[in-house]
């Protein structure tokens, strides 16, 4: 535990100049931490991304690692579902095109509800955790939750049921539902770890966390350090 | 640091009053506290002289007895030798009422002051403030009594970052009947902030609600803020300005985007059951509702299931759609009890009355018929709280009214809060209501919002 905790600083200290820390670092951080993260490579060779696809098996999804891309979706920086060694060294291709390329992120295709669970560090009120319904639309239907951390676990509960969009989470419409334990059990956990990170951080999107009823995985992460 | 001569001064010392300039700000305050109050108040000018046929004192020790507060309104560069002075000479308190300090970029004059007061555990409020007023004890704003409305003794105490926003809710609260218990200006908080004032007034046993008025907090200061609020055992109403975001900051994440400041500060008080007023209409209702609800000593939580009993269909439909909107439910009563309630009315509003709820009681509606439903209401389990909207025009309305339903309330010991519309005619039976302990909206949507308050306070 003491040799998990001296890792994820030693995580963000190395990301130190960046000002962030990239997606695969920050896997390994809530990795250490004990979050549910997807099986993933960093790839520095289409080689290195095929051999590792056909290891976990496809469909896999990839997303470029560059410090200059803070936000992949936006620049056609991510690929999900592909099911072939040729797709994916075609993917790869396109990715080494991008400014400030460092490789592929080549990873196990995770499904469930996109939530967000994100922090920041307000001026005012110190560590504030944020629920929301995740994804790229995230600004757009803006649903979302927010409390003052440490939370307590009704503080959590509070914030599922919160959710404009809550009905989603419980099996609407014959839908898979979110198992609710994992979720909350996931969101206290988050609590504590921005607590501890508070000094280090500005702010954290894991988006998005992907939920269902079986499990509630960091599919991407973004840790924005403090200046 | 001991508060009680800051805001219970027997003895008061005002620096900077002349003996030319009668319109000088401490004059005001010498005069009125001299004519208006019991406090004993002395004036304090190097140059010596009278006012109102009251000797100036040219320094503070010639003052001949020990001194519980000084306020001091003297130029922003003499501040420091003034509080040296006063604390020599062993007074207790200070309002520094000057401007000139870090709102115009001297902070290094506040700092001085700052330094100065905390070496001798001197408190003091401001400066760049008004300073404070109690009701019947003493009054520092330095504006002209008889352009002030004068509040009434009450429960709820104010605190504002703004001395402007102060004295203007103070009158909007006076016209409410809402009173004050201490109302105090905090100007730049160099010594004295949110704060420490929030644990004098969470201690103070005339204080019951407590209000601010705020534009922002220090870093970190805010979370303190609501750790303290939400526990202090005592309703606290919030009103917050700059909701705004300001200026173009470079926001790297969706979190700090979606968690801006003002959604920020808006999450954290309902987190801690503090009640923000997103506006003055929310403000003056929410102080008047909680106040009335903390002195009848209610301890049953409002979750906000309201019955509603009018003698107009449109005004329960707009209470109605005002409840809903806001998440406060109007439970139907069941056929059972809407008979039980029909065979209690009186006979020639028996066939005509719709008794679903909201019920309404129709033009032919007497005292008598509001008292009958107000019983069956109050009785359910699944209400909470009664509204009664009143149209004072309708014959059957007498001004006996408020205090036969106050007194309904008080015996199931639930909120009752009603609407009548604010004009002279009606006061009579306005104040029925009032010196009865239910607060009375002077709109059908104030009425939803004095409900929403009490539903929001979670202490």
């Amino acid at each position: 535990m003491i040799d998990s905790r001296y890792e994820m600083f030693r995580i963000i200290e190395a990301a130190g100049a960046d000002g962030w820390v990239l997606e695969p670092a920050a896997k390994r951080l809530f990795s250490l931490a004990g979050f549910d993260v997807p099986r993933f490579t960093l790839a520095r060779t289409p080689e290195e991304a095929v051999r590792f696809a056909r290891e976990i098996g496809y469909p896999v999804v990839a997303k470029v690692v560059s410090p200059r891309i803070l936000h992949k979706s936006d620049v056609g920086g991510v690929a999900v579902g592909i099911g072939d060694d040729g797709r994916l060294e075609e993917v790869f291709q396109r990715f080494r095109g991008m400014g400030g390329f460092l490789g592929t992120i080549v990873e196990e295709m995770a499904s469930g509800i996109e939530l967000i669970l994100g922090a920041k560090i307000d001026f005012q009120f110190g560590p504030m955790i944020l629920l929301g319904m995740g994804g790229t639309g995230v600004e757009i239907y803006q649903d979302v939750a927010l409390r003052m951390a440490p939370l307590s676990r009704k503080d959590a509960l509070a914030m599922i049921g919160g959710l404009k969009a809550h009905r989603l989470l419980e099996g609407y419409r014959g839908a898979e539902n979110v198992d609710r334990e994992k979720l909350t059990e996931t969101i206290l956990s988050f609590s504590s770890l921005v607590v501890e990170l508070e000094g280090r951080i500005e702010s954290i999107d894991v988006n998005p966390l992907l939920c269902s009823s079986r499990r509630c995985v960091v599919a991407d992460a973004r840790i924005v350090l403090r200046k | 640091m001991d508060l009680k001569p800051l805001f219970e001064p027997r003895t008061m010392a005002v620096f900077g009053v002349s003996s030319s300039n009668y319109r000088h700000p401490a004059n005001e305050i010498f005069n009125k506290n001299l004519l208006r109050y019991p406090v004993r108040v002395y004036g304090i000018n190097p140059r010596g002289g009278t006012i109102n046929g009251q000797s100036i004192h040219k320094s503070i020790s010639d003052v001949p007895e020990p001194v519980d507060l000084a306020v001091i309104a003297v130029r922003a560069d003499l501040v420091l030798e003034v509080m040296v002075a006063c604390i020599e000479a062993g007074v207790r308190s200070a309002i520094v009422i000057s401007g000139g300090f870090t709102e115009v970029g001297r902070q290094d004059l506040q700092e001085k002051i700052v330094a100065v007061a905390k070496e001798a555990a001197f408190p003091f409020i401001g400066p760049n403030c008004l300073g404070i007023y109690v009701p019947s004890r003493v009054d520092t704003f330095f504006l002209p009594g008889e352009r002030m409305v004068t509040p009434v003794v009450g429960n709820v105490s104010f605190v504002s970052q703004s001395g402007g926003i102060l004295v203007d809710q103070m009158i909007k609260f006076t016209s409410e009947g809402v009173g004050f218990a201490k109302t105090i200006s905090i100007g730049n908080k160099a010594l004295l902030g949110e704060l420490d004032i929030l644990d004098y007034l969470a201690a103070d046993p005339s204080t019951e609600v407590i209000a601010f008025y705020i534009e922002g907090f220090g870093e970190n200061a805010g979370r303190e803020f609501v750790l303290k609020a939400g526990k202090c055992g005592k309703p606290v109403v919030v009103l917050k300005s700059g909701k705004s975001p300001g200026g173009s900051r470079a926001v790297s994440s969706h979190t700090a985007t979606l968690a801006g400041d003002y959604a920020s500060f808006s999450a954290v008080l309902s987190q801690y059951g503090i009640v923000e007023a997103v506006n003055e209409l929310e403000l003056v209702s929410f102080c008047d509702s909680l106040s009335a609800y903390v002195k009848s000593g209610y301890a049953k939580p409002v979750e906000g299931r309201v019955g509603i009993v009018t003698v107009s269909g449109g005004h329960g439909a707009i209470a109605v759609d005002a409840c809903t909107a806001r998440g406060i439910t109007v439970p139907p009563l069941p056929e059972e009890i809407q008979d039980e309630l029909r065979k209690n009315l009186s006979p020639s509003v028996q066939g005509i009355a719709a008794l679903g709820n909201p019920i309404d009681l129709t033009g032919s509606g007497i005292d008598e018929d509001f008292v009958a439903t107000a019983r069956i209401f109050f009785a359910r389990e699944d209400i909470d709280c009664v509204l009664a909207l009143l149209l004072p025009y309708i014959p059957g309305i007498t001004s006996d009214l408020g205090a036969k339903l106050s007194s309904v309330a008080r015996q199931y010991g639930k909120p009752l809060i009603a609407y009548v519309p604010h004009v002279e005619k009606y006061a009579m039976l306005i104040e029925g209501f009032n010196l009865n302990g239910a607060p009375v909206a002077p709109s059908i949507e104030g009425a939803v919002l004095m409900v929403d308050a009490l539903r929001r306070n979670r202490p």
